[in-house]
């Protein structure tokens, strides 16, 4: 049996990726063989508009969703102590499932497409971004909340005007580990037809080296973008860090 | 939505895993069943050992030593990060493409992508053990060496496990692909669909879940017993 067939029923995967390609008559983008092709790379880069939005869509939208759910179960959590051990072991079963095999587990119920790679990708962000944000909130000095108790704070306002914001460094720790290991992984999407910058890594029509480089640049730089931009907004949300450095 | 037709597919697939089935595509010879299943889990749970352990050897000794002389952050946290940032079909893609397939090949690609967490974790884990506690170490006649193997790494364990378990989910995910360059894992069940059908499918990435959650259950396990009982109590 060869070892690696089309993928015929997952969409436009396709296998002609190695097959050999010897001519050398032939432009380089239709030879597997030359590590990058700046021809084709020159004429052929519009053609990364449209997997690069998706790719942004599917990341933004799981960790969003991600966030969320994290996020909401770290305050039910930090409210109803005994949740803590079940929840720490659920997020970390969908953290462990590696999400190539989670995508497929998910098609009987979600079907082939985008849908299926947002759930599964969110599934993994939960346990990165629930774990960061119980750290942050444990790590508040007892001192500052009894200070603020002191002061006539409710339990509300407690959490809300006190933990939180001296949480934010761990919680946009958490945010910045989870998209950028979710930017790499969500090229895996094009197994499920998800569309994204996998489909420029390993497809039918385009599947040699310059096209990988290409895809594996743009998903590097948009990692370095969400990092940036999370680290940016620490900054701007705790500013009495900067003061605590100067 | 009813949830018995995908319950009804799950059947399949452990039913797949168990007894070769039809296939559409080999002509009458069965795929599937308990002895392929097993084939191909070996092959995958012995790439991921392999691949991890590549990636212990190089790394961990560089991390550990980082930390201990506090040098290194920006290369030890920092190319940590931005490892994490490599896609994993990228990476497999072009290894087949420039490098070439089979074992060889694969083993240290799939090294490359546990390096970042168990720098990272190496180094920090080194890095937070208390100052005044190395002194004393080296107050009472310790080398440097001994220092790190019988003070720094027993007391950085837990964080450093933490990064070889990340690095062996990282390593089990991505053999997954392996069958991309050739390597003939469970993701052979999983990408070759007009072979092993919808059942293959599903048994495949079953088999792939389950692989990953014992990894992880074990290496919890190990940790937990290469942390000194000292430490232990500490904690609780």
């Amino acid at each position: 049996m060869s070892s690696w067939a089309p993928l015929a029923a997952a969409g436009e995967v396709g296998g002609d990726f190695f097959r050999e390609r010897d001519s050398d008559s032939l432009p380089c983008q239709a030879r597997s063989d030359e590590v990058f092709c700046f021809n084709w790379a020159r004429e052929n880069l519009d053609r990364f508009g449209t997997p690069t939005v998706q790719h942004l869509e599917i990341v933004a939208l799981a960790i969003l969703i991600g966030f969320a759910v994290a996020f909401a179960l770290a305050l039910l959590a930090h409210r109803v102590r005994w949740l803590q051990p079940p929840l720490l072991a659920v997020t970390g079963v969908l953290y462990t499932v590696p999400s190539i095999a989670f995508f497929f587990l998910m098609l009987p119920v979600t079907g082939l497409g985008k849908d299926t790679a947002i759930v599964v990708l969110a599934a993994y962000t939960l346990q990165i971004i629930y774990r960061n944000t119980m750290l942050g909130l444990a790590n508040v000095p007892a001192s500052v909340k009894d200070a603020a108790r002191g002061m006539g704070f409710t339990r509300r306002q407690i959490l809300w005007r006190i933990e939180l914001p001296l949480a934010i460094p761990e919680i946009i720790a958490g945010l910045r580990l989870a998209s950028v290991s979710t930017i790499a992984i969500a090229t895996l999407a094009v197994f499920i037809s998800a569309g994204g910058l996998g489909t420029q890594m390993y497809g039918a029509n385009l599947t040699f080296p310059t096209s990988i480089i290409i895809a594996a640049a743009i998903v590097i730089l948009m990692a370095l973008v969400f990092d940036g931009l999370l680290l940016f907004a620490k900054r701007l949300t705790t500013p009495w860090q900067k003061a605590r450095l100067a | 939505m009813s949830l018995l037709p995908p319950l009804a597919s799950f059947g399949g697939a452990i039913e797949f895993i168990f007894t070769p089935q039809e296939s559409n595509v080999t002509g009458g010879e069965k795929v599937g069943g308990f002895s392929q299943a097993l084939e191909l889990t070996v092959k995958q749970l012995e790439v991921t050992a392999l691949a991890l352990a590549l990636a212990l050897i190089v790394t961990l000794p560089l991390g550990l030593y980082l930390g201990h002389r506090g040098k290194g952050e920006l290369l030890a946290v920092g190319l940590g990060n931005a490892g994490r940032a490599i896609p994993e079909l990228a990476l497999i893609a072009l290894v087949a493409a420039l490098i070439g397939v089979g074992l060889a090949n694969v083993t240290p690609a799939l090294a490359i992508l546990g390096i970042p967490p168990i720098l990272t974790n190496a180094f920090v884990g080194v890095r937070q053990v208390d100052r005044a506690t190395v002194d004393a170490a080296r107050g009472m006649g310790m080398s440097e060496l001994e220092i790190i193997r019988r003070v720094e790494l027993p007391m950085a364990i837990p964080t450093v496990m933490g990064g070889v378990r990340g690095a062996a989910i990282a390593i089990v995910a991505t053999a997954t692909i392996a069958p991309l360059a050739g390597v003939e894992t469970l993701g052979d069940f999983i990408l070759n669909r007009n072979v092993y059908g919808e059942d293959g499918l599903l048994a495949g990435a079953i088999l792939v879940a389950l692989m990953a959650l014992a990894i992880e259950g074990g290496l919890a396990l190990l940790q937990r017993r290469l942390t000194s009982d000292g430490l232990k109590l500490k904690t609780a």
